[in-house]
């Protein structure tokens, strides 16, 4: 019965959010709690010779203050889960202790009455820095620049060369080869929210309580518990609502173990607000490579290898994910082609600026930007079609599960159909015939393809650093309200929904009479978290194995009180019954105690005797007041499912970009932007619109506007949102969507995930409209982000 | 030296005696507990904490709360009426106009705003009013549609 899924079902948890009634962690507000402030360095590498805090506590209001070698020995290092052979793994200390490393770097920590009082106090902290050399270009820092970090001997974290083919003799054979340097600037995320902390110490129960905008709460538990050593059952992580994350709250961050440990020293709740300022500083960014690319092909088009040799940008420290970003980059670096050898080659370097980490795409749109610039270039060398060059190289539906050189096998996919679907919603003939007339008039139209596959659903455990399954507890609760606690916590996806529409349907209830709960570890069974276009994929599948598994049960408490065999009995409709047919003519069934009829008192007999159906919240009654079960059967009626998918999930589509630049003042338009995705089954189309517009604005930012730009000084020019420019409404196009709907293979459900496609997919098509509008000039290539200057200097020559 | 302020916010009136730095969004968030307005970045580009500030929208993280004194404010916590929601609510409801919902009750407040000067504005004069606002979920255009059904609705009313 598909009563909900695949429909645009309206989100349950908007009236909070647009009533301004939700709660994010500042909104929490504690009786007693006390205000943390960070001092940081403004150096991007330097000596602390001293640290004067004698003003700051004698401020009025000040309560403590802690600086990096008080709580060296008391806290662990921030963790890092990378693992790869030879990894050089700076020691990362919550507080920095000698040394600074990058502009942002917390040096201590201020603890006051309030907020303000905390900000002052941290102004009066004098430290004393003697500055050292900077580096803050990869490859400069590769090329033995000023070294970083003193227990090592340079700045090279490790090198790694992937990849299967002959390389070489691809190559050798070649009719053509293409190269180009390409660069990857780096992003700030910029959540909405930024990050913050309340901590809140129970000194009888020695528990601990973090409030975290975080997008793991679990894994946040277990790290944090073993940075401040306390026993991880006495430590419980809440996210309350998450104001955006995009990867960078995908992290364990220095403040939330020390905000922990803090509240554990004073005995109240002590809270931490990041600014803007700090978030630019301080929160992970993404991105960040300077590589090469080459590409070997025949004549006609046929791709015959492909080598991406890269310089990644790591930041001064690793953060949780840190050096694995750039090895995803080289897992996707096939596209959507048939490459049969296809090597990268990583130098990964340490330089004085914040780490880099998962930022929306983590390492996968860098891979797809390389591709299809690559695949652009081609289709200029042999004055091919953009779009033909492309189709030439797909594998065909039946070549799936389709092996690449870079070590995966796609599960499904039709690439064809979707630049087809595309191309035909576009008018792409007549696009491009509008366009040599366009030129004609000396007008500067041009059009961008990306014909993007995406690695998602993060994944099978083995292909994880800590767990890549997810968990789901489903049950009925005695009043027939069902219960869902889902281990992939949200940060604005809409799982509280679109689980609930998964859960409706398999259940034969309104949508309604489901609530899911999610982000705390007190209540909510181990999991991994939401990032990597995995929630639905694997935590949806979770949620649907699960009630799986509480379906067999209620059949088996069904079969006893119908007093039916077991082949007879049937569920339909929310109701089991004694023969399938009789349950045909049902609805969705109805809690035992609706909404507004509860009685005062008790809870209803069960009133089944003699009954020829019963609906799943009867036998959940049943299940509970346990009267009358089959023999050796638990009462209650609940089940939880860890699900461990066997493969990634591939989805992928065709975005066209069409824009005009303006000779004048190089600004650039968009005239259209179509986007054909394929994520699967699709479970809400709504919420998938809403994935692929963010992303794509997302893209639009990286694509022609956002950078984050440090000086040779290593001081950080974008620091607020008025340097570091994200799009605003007036950046948008009109976007047409459609999708094709090819199924994944890889979960019961059939659904890929949507919460990348756009930033992987449309940087590409944006960059390639712009670059096509421009080749009159002879352009064959721009690194992002363009602007109108660019733009308005390659016209008019300068 | 703290000052007194006396002002109205969502019909209720307050005397609260404040330290003259502190700003509006503090005032409303840790003073009177209405925290449906947020923070976003503290420099007034965000358009968070957009509230209405005697008919205008404002951007209370760059207006102290002393300034508003004698004033009447409209939050977020005021838009719904005897449990109705107001048109842009529901248009941000029903058209899916948000996603984590950090920036909502600020583009909410802009976009009532935006539909008091302008009861039928084009898609480009909504892109415009919308300026001052960041979102980072969305992408825009869901809001953008939110906005023409809040537009549509009131024009039937």
């Amino acid at each position: 019965m598909t009563n909900y899924v695949g429909q645009r079902v309206k989100r349950t948890e908007d009236p909070r959010l647009i009533k301004g009634l939700a709660h994010y962690v500042d909104d929490i507000s504690l009786p007693g709690t006390l205000h943390v402030a960070f001092v940081r360095s403004y150096f991007a590498h330097a000596k602390i010779n001293g640290i004067d805090t004698s003003a700051a506590e004698s401020a009025p209001g000040v309560v403590a203050v802690y600086t990096g070698k008080e709580v060296a020995d008391k806290i662990g290092p921030v963790p890092c889960a990378g693992a790869l052979p030879d990894l050089k793994v700076p020691d990362h200390r919550v507080l920095a202790t000698n040394k600074v490393y990058f502009l942002g770097h917390p040096v201590a920590v201020v603890v006051a009455t309030d907020r303000y009082t905390a900000r002052d106090a941290a102004d009066l902290i004098i430290v004393d820095y003697e500055e050292l050399p900077v580096v803050t270009d990869v490859e400069q820092a590769a090329a033995g620049g000023p070294v970083i970090h003193d227990a090592f001997s340079d700045n090279i974290a490790y090198r790694l060369t992937s990849g299967e083919g002959d390389i070489d003799a691809a190559f050798s054979a070649a009719d053509r080869t293409v190269k180009q340097r390409i660069l990857h600037k780096r992003l700030a995320p910029i959540a909405m929210e930024p990050r913050g902390v309340l901590a809140r110490y129970f000194p009888g129960e020695e528990e601990l309580t973090l409030w975290s905008s975080t997008q793991i709460p679990h894994l946040m538990r277990t790290q944090v518990a073993l940075m401040i050593g306390m026993p991880e059952n006495k430590l419980r992580v809440i996210t309350p609502e998450v104001g955006g994350g995009f990867g960078s709250k995908l992290n364990v961050y220095a403040e939330e173990a020390l905000l922990g440990w803090i509240s554990m020293q004073l005995g109240k709740p002590v809270k931490w607000i990041e600014t803007r300022r700090e978030n630019i500083q301080a929160t992970i960014h993404g991105r960040g490579q300077v590589g090469d690319i080459e590409v070997a092909f025949k004549n006609d088009g046929t791709l015959t290898g492909l080598r991406y040799s890269v310089f990644a940008d790591l930041g001064a420290y690793h953060q949780l994910l840190t050096p694995a970003i750039p090895t995803l980059t080289g897992l996707m670096l096939s596209g959507a082609y048939k490459i049969p050898a296809i090597q990268m080659n990583i130098t990964a370097c340490f330089t004085n600026k914040m780490a880099t980490d998962a930022y929306r795409g983590a390492g996968r749109p860098e891979a797809t930007y390389v591709v299809e610039r690559a695949l652009d270039l081609v289709a200029a060398e042999l004055g091919m079609d953009a779009a033909e060059v492309r189709r030439k190289n797909f594998p065909a539906p039946t070549e799936f599960p389709f092996h690449t050189a870079t070590g995966l096998d796609y599960d499904s996919g039709d690439y064809e159909a979707a630049l087809n679907k595309a191309q035909q919603i576009a008018g792409y003939a007549d696009l491009r015939e509008k366009q040599r007339k366009a030129r004609d008039e000396g007008r500067l139209i041009g059009i961008g393809i990306s014909t993007y596959v995406e690695i998602c659903a993060l994944g099978p455990s083995q292909a994880m650093p800590a767990g890549g399954w997810e968990s789901a507890t489903v049950r009925i609760e005695p009043t027939g309200k069902v219960t869902i606690l889902t281990g992939a916590s949200p940060h604005g996806q809409g799982q509280e929904t679109s689980f609930a529409q998964i859960a409706a349907d398999e259940l034969g209830v309104h949508i309604n009479d489901i609530t899911v709960i999610h982000g705390d570890t007190g209540v909510v069974q181990y999991g991994i978290g939401t990032f990597g276009s995995r929630a639905t994929a694997v935590g949806g599948t979770a949620v649907f194995v699960a009630i799986q598994k509480l379906k067999e049960k209620a059949h088996k408490i069904a079969t006893h009180i119908l007093k039916a065999d077991a082949s007879r009995v049937a569920f339909e409709g929310g109701k089991f019954s004694r023969q399938a047919a009789a349950a045909s003519a049902a609805g969705s069934s109805e809690p035992v105690v609706p909404v507004g009829q509860a009685p005062a008192g008790a809870l209803p007999d069960p009133d089944t005797e003699g009954k020829s159906s019963l609906t799943l919240q009867e036998i959940a009654l049943e299940a509970h007041i346990a009267k009358n079960l089959p023999p050796d059967t638990e009462p209650g009626l609940s089940a939880t499912y860890f699900f461990e998918p066997k493969n990634f999930t591939f989805p992928f589509g065709t975005h066209i970009a069409v824009v005009e630049v303006d000779r004048e003042t190089g600004d650039i338009d968009f005239l259209r932007y179509i986007a054909v995705d394929d994520c699967g089954r699709v479970i809400n189309p709504m919420l998938v619109d809403g994935q692929v517009h963010g992303g794509i604005v997302q893209s639009i930012g990286q694509a022609m506007y956002e950078e984050v730009v440090y000086d040779e000084q290593g001081q950080l020019i974008t620091g607020t949102l008025m340097d570091y420019a994200v799009p605003r409404a007036s950046h948008i196009p009109d976007f047409e969507l459609d999708r094709t709907e090819t199924p994944s293979p890889v979960n019961p459900l059939g659904v890929k995930g949507v919460g990348e496609a756009g930033t992987i997919g449309a940087t590409p098509a944006i960059v390639g409209a712009i670059v096509d509008a421009l080749a009159p000039f002879g352009v064959r290539h721009l690194d992002m982000p363009i602007k109108p200057e660019n733009v308005w200097r390659i016209i008019n020559g300068h | 030296m703290k000052k007194a302020i006396n002002l109205s916010v969502n019909g209720v009136s307050h005397t609260d005696e404040v330290e003259p730095r502190m700003l509006l969004v503090h005032y409303l968030r840790d003073v009177l507990d209405l925290t449906g307005t947020h923070v976003g970045c503290e420099t007034s580009l965000c358009g968070a904490c957009t509230v209405m500030l005697d008919g205008q929208a404002v951007k209370s993280c760059t207006v102290f709360a002393v300034q508003a004194d004698g004033s009447q404010v409209t939050t977020i916590e005021g838009f719904a009426k005897n449990g109705e929601l107001h048109p842009v609510q529901e248009g941000f409801w029903e058209k899916h106009g948000l996603q984590c919902g950090y920036c909502t009750p600020g583009m909410i407040v802009t976009a009532a705003q935006l539909l008091d000067r302008n009861a039928a504005p084009s898609r480009e004069e909504i892109c415009h009013g919308l300026e001052g606002n960041l979102c980072r979920c969305t992408g825009y255009q869901h809001i953008i549609e939110a906005v023409q059904y809040a537009a549509k609705k009131a024009g039937q009313s």
